[in-house]
């Protein structure tokens, strides 16, 4: 017994040595790239000069998309969703044929640095532009306050620091390469952190998929045999473990059709309409580059999301396997350690020392945070040290590169659209890149602030971040590209409708704060969660706008100009700041 | 043709291909991935129920396929009409 507490020790130990071995080899890459790609100006700031190669730029993307939910949370939600999950994967990667056909090779044309210049140029109206920011700030706060808690989280369970600690490291990496280089500097080391992060997610999806199914490949091994020479398909196999258990088969789902229309329409709209993807767009060539890039970022985003509903059958099946029925006094080591974390909770309700897991909450005697499946994964299969420890290592490079991106945004948006070109448009060059540095490092001290105090609707606001998205940026982007009639009377009034029902939505049937209870789900609008509700907001922006602008007058000659130049790809020149 | 024309049937062929693909997107996810999902579900490929499929691997893969497709017809459409760079 000695002997092997001793063992296991010397194993932790290790694990730790490992992840400190990794994360500290992976933040000195990040900071030697900020040192060599430092920013002179303010559109090497904004958009890493304009010149970025279609697939440093697609890269860049992938790492600034694939945030902390993608890389910790998503195969957890698939694991306990079943094919519900399917709302995330289409509508998290639908979004980019979206970008790809109908926003990014027209922003390019256009050529400015932000998605209020596009909204306030193309509406000819500081209201507009105002809207615009408005919208821009809270999707990107919304978001980045998630990422610096999951970058604390990682910290906190691999390192053994103070969650607090590890947001205020995390704050000062990613202070120093995004105050330093902007976009210039957030782009090479976004190449960089992709790289870690793929590599972090495959290597123990591909063991895993090896040990359970023999096939090297996880996409295909989740839908093949398993390996104990039974011949009984994986997924024929989870079905029956879950219907055994009492819940819904794995493969079927229980959302009804309407809501998993509505979430996955939502999501892909929000998605492309989110400002700090779309903003990646500006730092390429030229349009042709602009539609290319997209094509590359989604491959390297699919990388991924094909590969996570596959971890998530794998680490469903292995942990009904490992604990359901077994004795609590035989569990695996990996159970002890996340049970201290407290997110895994064993209450042995009818005191027969086994591990009851079914559906019935009455009976069921474990919890299980979603989030630690990709976490504990590697563990739960037994995988060597340093594939557990790469895992810290790549969760960290998704969170940090997706806080970069959005920091960025928030920075130029009080930097260019509020002081530049409302408040202040005599502004120097010099001026403007100082200004965007003091808003970079007050962005990253409030994010940082989110991070340590945590509101607690913070996983509620992400629904809201995405409808937000959808029900304003995206209907007014469209329209100004497609809809060369469309003027800022209908824009203006789409987006501000659409918001305002969005909020009033989510308030109301998220919060609950209108009532006195949350109101019961048979009360939503016909039969839309909250999360889908972006949807029909989107929806209500497109009839309102239209609406609007048939009853008012047409955009001036000089308007009507610019659309149809965005529509031509070439002579798009570089970006330019005026 | 002016300026002006061959810009306008530029657009016109692109706005043709946008709604083709957009179509094909439509078809993969929310058809054959969501409300297709149970006939298709009877079909089987390996462990693979074939909605199942759509959902969660098929549809990505489309999109995939979809955005370099575009990507093709577009620069063979930008150097048709002498727009390309």
């Amino acid at each position: 017994m000695a002997m092997m507490s001793k063992t296991l020790l010397i194993e932790a130990v290790s694990v730790q040595n490992w992840t400190y071995i990794l994360v500290g080899v992976t933040f000195a890459i990040y900071i030697g790239i900020a040192i060599w790609s430092r920013a002179s100006s303010t559109k090497e700031f904004y958009v890493a000069g304009g010149g970025v190669s279609p697939w440093a730029n697609g890269m860049a993307t992938a790492a600034d998309w694939m945030s902390a939910a993608s890389f910790i949370g998503m195969a957890g939600i698939i694991s306990f969703a079943g094919y519900d999950g399917a709302v995330y994967l289409m509508g998290w990667t639908g979004g980019y044929v979206l970008l790809a056909l109908l926003l990014a090779p027209y922003l390019r044309k256009f050529g400015k640095f932000t998605v209020p210049d596009f909204i306030g140029d193309r509406y000819y109206s500081d209201t507009a532009r105002i809207v615009a920011v408005i919208c821009a700030l809270l999707v990107s706060f919304t978001y980045v306050a998630g990422q610096m808690r999951g970058v604390g989280i990682v910290f906190s369970r691999f390192l053994e620091v103070d969650i607090n600690t590890g947001v205020i490291i995390g704050m000062l990496i990613v202070l120093f390469y995004a105050v330093l280089g902007g976009m210039k500097g957030i782009t090479y080391t976004q190449v960089a952190q992709y790289c870690v992060l793929i590599f972090a997610f495959m290597v123990p999806a591909i063991f895993i998929s090896i040990q359970m199914t023999g096939n090297p490949v996880p996409q295909l091994g989740f839908g093949g045999e398993l390996a104990d020479g039974s011949g009984t398909y994986l997924l024929d196999k989870l079905d029956g473990l879950s219907t055994e258990l009492g819940f819904a088969e794995y493969t079927e789902g229980s959302k009804s059709l309407i809501d998993v229309f509505a979430i996955t329409l939502a999501l892909m709209v929000g998605t492309a309409g989110l400002p700090h993807v779309i903003v990646r767009f500006f730092t390429v060539k030229r349009v042709k580059d602009a539609r290319k890039s997209a094509g590359i970022a989604l491959l390297l985003i699919a990388v991924l999301y094909t590969t996570a509903p596959a971890v998530a059958v794998f680490a469903r099946t292995n942990m009904i396997e490992t604990v359901s029925n077994q004795p609590f006094s035989d569990v695996p080591q990996w159970f002890k350690k996340w049970e201290t974390t407290g997110l895994i909770t064993f209450t042995d309700k009818n005191n027969d020392g086994l591990i009851q897991y079914v559906a019935d909450e009455a009976q069921n005697e474990l919890v299980v945070d979603r989030d630690i499946m990709v976490l504990a994964n590697p563990e739960i299969a037994n995988l060597p040290n340093w594939v557990i420890a790469l895992v810290a290592a790549g969760g960290l490079a998704a969170a940090l590169s997706t806080a970069a991106g959005l920091l960025l945004v928030i920075s130029s948006s009080v930097s260019h659209d509020v002081i530049k070109k409302v408040y202040n448009p005599n502004i120097s060059e010099k001026g403007e890149l100082i200004a965007a540095r003091i808003s970079a490092v007050g962005a990253v001290c409030v994010a940082g602030y989110f991070g340590i105090n945590p509101p607690d609707f913070v996983a509620a606001v992400v629904a809201l971040a995405f409808g937000l998205a959808a029900a304003s940026f995206f209907p007014a982007i469209v329209l100004g590209i497609f809809y060369k009639r469309m003027n800022k009377e209908g824009a203006v009034a789409g987006m501000v409708v659409g918001i305002g029902i969005m909020l009033y939505y989510i308030v109301k049937y998220k919060f609950g704060w209108l009532d006195d209870t949350l109101p019961d789900k048979n009360e939503w609008w016909f039969g839309i969660s909250p999360e889908g509700f972006g949807a029909v907001a989107m929806v209500i922006n497109f009839v309102v706008s239209i609406t609007v602008m048939k009853f008012t007058k047409a955009p001036p000659e000089e308007v009507q100009e610019i659309v149809e130049n965005i529509r031509i790809p070439n002579g798009a020149g570089e970006a330019s700041n005026h | 043709m002016t300026p002006k024309e061959k810009a306008k049937a530029y657009w016109k062929e692109n706005i043709r291909y946008v709604l083709i693909l957009l179509a094909i997107w439509f078809l993969v996810s929310y058809g054959a991935g969501i409300l297709f999902k149970d006939t298709l579900n009877s079909i089987r490929v390996g462990g693979f129920k074939l909605g199942f499929w759509f959902a969660q691997q098929g549809s990505i893969y489309v999109f995939v396929i979809l955005i370099f497709v575009y990507v093709r017809l577009m620069n063979k459409l930008d150097k048709k009409y002498g727009y390309d760079e």
